[in-house]
C-alpha cells in the first residue's frame, strides 16, 4: 500500500469546511431546545379544578410498572377529610424515580388521567433517597421548566392523558 | 424478485468441508511457551475500545498475539429470566435493553415472536412505520459503531461527525415515541401510538441530508492512508471460517457471503421495498467498514420508500383482548373499563405454543425464542445474540496479528457487551 498525501486533501477539505458552517453545540444549561411533546420526563399527579385529586387509589399504575417503582396506599374519604371525589384515595404515593425506566405504563394504566409523564428531565439529586418522589412533589407544579414543542404539529389529537382535562 | 434471490443463494457455501471445530479460544503454541517469553495482559475489562465490559486475556510474544481468551459476563443482568416473571405487556420494555445500540430491533423480535403466537396481523402502516424505525435503528447502531471505532483508530474527529447525525436519528425517536432509546413503540398488534403528522417532514429532512454526510465520513476515511493501513488485510476471516463459527450480519457479508435476513425470509415489508445488500469479498477490517458503510445508504432508501409509501389507516389492531381501549371510551363504556382492568393488572393470554423468530438486526441474526404455557407471562425467552456470535469470531481473525491492531479487530466485529452478556 502507498501512502496517498494528496487523496488526504479530500479528507481535509471536510473539515476545512465546518468552519463556515454554524457551531451545531447547543449551550445547555442556558439553552434548553424544546422537548416533543410526546416526551416522557418526570410524573406528575393532576387536580381537578375544585382542587380534589384525580387519584382515586385505584393501584393500577403500580400493577402496570415493569420497574415496580410506584407504592399507592389507599384510605378512605371521609366527610371531614375528603382528598378526591371518589370514595377512596391514596393515602401515600410514592414513585422510586431512580428505578423508573420512563417507559410511561403507568399514564396509560391510570383510568382517570390523574397521572402522566411531563416535560422535565432535570431529575439528578445528591442522594439515592432524594429520587423518591411522594405525593405532594408529583402533586406540585414542576419548578423547573423545560420548553415543548409545538403541539399541534408533532403530537396526533389522541393521546388525550396529555390533555389537560 | 423470486429469480433475483434465487440467483442471490446458490453459491452460500461451496466448499467440501465446513472446517470444525475452529477454536473460539486462541492457545499459545506449548513449543513457543518453553523458549520465549510470553507476556500475558489483561485487555479490559474497563479498557476504553471493549465497547462495553469485555475481558480479554491476551498472550504476547513481543508484539504478536499468541493466544487470546475473552471472559464475558460482566454485563450479565438477567434479562431473560426477567421477562419471564413480567406479563407479556411488561416484557415489551425489556429486549430493548439488551443491545441498547439497536434497541427498536430487539423490540421487534420480541414483539413479532408475541404476534406469531397470538396469530395477530398488524395493519398496513404499523408494519411499514416498524420497517422505517428498524432501519433509523440500524443507522443509530452503525453511526455509533464508526464513530467509536474510528476514534480507537485514532480519527477523533469522526465521532463528532456520527453523533451529530446520531442526535438527529434520536431526535426523529423522540418526535415519534416520546423517548430518544428504549421505545416500547411496538406494541403486540401494531403501534403504541399514531405517527405525529410533524414526523414525515422531519424524517425526509434527515433522509435527504443523510447520504451527503456519508459521503463525508468517506472523504475523512476512506482516502487516508493511516486508516487503509490500518485496517486493509487485517482481521481476516474466510468466508469458511465465518459460516463455520456462524457469523452473520456485515460481518459474514464482508466475508463474502450473501446473507441477509430481510432478502432471505422477508418480514415487515421488506419485500415491497427496493434495496441491495452490499457484499465484499476480502473479509478484513477494511470490508467489514465498507459493508456496513454502504448499508446506512441502503437503509436511508427504505427510509425514504417508506415515508413514500406510508399507507392510511389504523395503526393497532382493533382486538380488545389484546389492545388497550380507547381512552374516551374509559369515561362512558363500562365493557372497555372492565377490559382495561383486566389487561392492565392481568395482561393477555397468549396460546400455548413456541416460536423462533430471527429477523436482521444491526449485528447479525437476532432469534428471539418464546415458549408460552398459555398463561399470562412468557413461560421461557431467549434471545439469539448477534454480539455473542461475532465475538466467537475473535480468536479466529486476530491469530497472528500485532496487539495494535487487536483493537481494530474487536471494533470491527461490532459486539456489545450488552447483548453478549444479557
Ligand atoms: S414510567 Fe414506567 S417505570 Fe416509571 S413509574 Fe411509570 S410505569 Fe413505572
Ligand atoms: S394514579 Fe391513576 S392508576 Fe394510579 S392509583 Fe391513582 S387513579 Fe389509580
Amino acid at each position: 500500500m502507498s501512502p496517498q498525501p494528496f487523496d488526504s486533501i479530500k479528507g481535509f477539505a471536510v473539515t476545512f469546511r465546518q468552519i463556515f458552517k454554524k457551531p451545531i453545540t447547543q449551550q445547555y444549561p442556558e439553552y434548553k431546545r424544546p422537548v416533543y411533546p410526546r416526551f416522557r420526563g418526570r410524573h406528575r399527579l393532576w387536580r381537578h379544578e375544585n382542587g380534589l385529586e384525580k387519584c382515586v387509589g385505584c393501584s393500577l399504575c403500580a400493577a402496570a410498572c415493569p420497574a415496580d417503582c410506584i407504592r399507592v396506599v389507599a384510605d378512605e374519604n371521609t366527610a371531614d377529610n375528603r382528598v378526591s371525589p371518589g370514595e377512596r384515595y391514596a393515602r401515600i404515593y410514592e414513585i422510586n424515580l431512580s428505578r423508573c425506566i420512563f417507559c410511561g405504563y403507568c399514564e396509560l394504566a391510570c383510568p382517570f388521567d390523574a397521572i402522566t409523564l411531563e416535560a422535565e428531565y432535570e431529575l439528578s439529586e445528591y442522594s439515592r433517597d432524594d429520587l423518591i418522589y411522594t405525593k405532594d412533589m408529583l402533586l406540585a407544579p414542576p419548578v423547573k421548566r423545560v420548553p415543548v414543542a409545538d403541539r399541534e404539529l408533532y403530537d396526533t389529537p389522541q393521546p388525550v392523558w396529555k390533555l389537560e382535562s | 424478485m423470486a429469480s433475483t434471490a434465487a440467483r442471490r443463494h446458490a453459491p452460500i457455501y461451496t466448499g467440501t468441508r465446513i472446517p470444525s471445530p475452529i477454536p473460539s479460544v486462541l492457545k499459545v503454541d506449548p513449543a513457543l511457551r518453553e523458549d520465549d517469553d510470553i507476556l500475558e495482559v489483561n485487555f479490559g475489562p474497563n479498557h476504553p475500545s471493549t465497547h462495553g465490559v469485555l475481558r480479554l486475556i491476551v498472550e504476547l510474544n513481543g508484539e504478536r498475539v499468541e493466544g487470546v481468551e475473552a471472559v464475558i459476563g460482566y454485563l450479565h443482568t438477567g434479562f431473560e429470566k426477567n421477562m419471564e416473571q413480567k406479563t407479556w405487556w411488561k416484557a415489551i420494555t425489556y429486549p430493548e435493553r439488551i443491545d441498547y445500540l439497536s434497541f427498536q430491533i430487539n423490540e421487534l423480535a420480541f414483539v413479532l415472536a408475541i404476534e406469531k403466537l397470538l396469530e395477530v396481523e398488524p395493519p398496513a402502516k404499523a408494519t411499514w412505520m416498524r420497517t422505517l424505525l428498524c432501519e433509523l435503528s440500524r443507522i443509530h447502531s452503525h453511526l455509533i459503531w464508526l464513530g467509536t471505532g474510528a476514534l480507537e483508530l485514532g480519527a477523533i474527529s469522526l465521532l463528532w461527525y456520527c453523533f451529530r447525525e446520531r442526535d438527529a436519528v434520536l431526535d426523529l425517536f423522540e418526535l415519534v415515541t416520546g423517548v430518544r432509546m428504549h421505545t416500547r413503540y411496538f406494541q403486540a398488534g401494531g403501534l403504541a401510538e399514531d405517527i405525529p403528522p410533524g414526523f414525515f417532514t422531519e424524517c425526509r429532512k434527515f433522509a435527504d441530508m443523510f447520504p451527503g454526510r456519508v459521503d463525508e465520513y468517506e472523504a475523512l476515511l476512506d482516502r487516508q492512508a493511516i486508516w487503509l493501513e490500518r485496517t486493509k488485510g487485517i482481521g481476516l476471516l474466510s468466508a469458511e471460517d465465518a459460516i463455520a463459527l456462524g457469523q452473520s450480519g456485515p460481518v459474514l457479508r464482508a466475508s463474502g457471503v450473501d446473507w441477509d435476513l430481510r432478502k432471505v425470509e422477508p418480514y415487515l415489508a421488506y419485500d415491497q421495498v427496493d434495496f441491495d445488500v452490499p457484499v465484499y469479498f476480502n473479509g478484513d477490517v477494511y470490508d467489514r467498514y465498507k459493508v456496513r458503510m454502504d448499508e446506512m445508504r441502503e437503509s436511508t432508501r427504505i427510509v425514504q420508500q417508506c415515508l413514500d409509501g406510508m399507507p392510511e389507516g389504523p395503526w393497532i389492531v382493533d382486538d380488545r383482548k389484546i389492545v388497550l381501549p380507547p381512552r374516551h371510551e374509559l369515561h362512558t363504556s363500562m365493557e372497555s373499563l372492565i377490559h382495561h382492568f383486566k389487561l392492565v393488572t392481568e395482561g393477555y393470554r397468549v396460546p400455548v405454543g413456541e416460536v423462533y423468530v430471527a429477523i436482521e438486526s444491526a449485528r447479525g441474526e437476532l432469534g428471539c425464542y418464546v415458549v408460552s404455557d398459555g398463561g399470562p407471562k412468557p413461560w421461557r425467552v431467549k434471545f439469539r445474540a448477534p454480539s455473542f456470535v461475532a465475538l466467537e469470531a475473535t480468536a479466529t481473525t486476530v491469530a497472528g496479528s500485532l496487539v495494535a491492531d487487536l483493537i481494530a479487530i474487536l471494533g470491527s466485529l461490532d459486539t456489545v457487551m450488552g447483548d453478549c452478556d444479557r
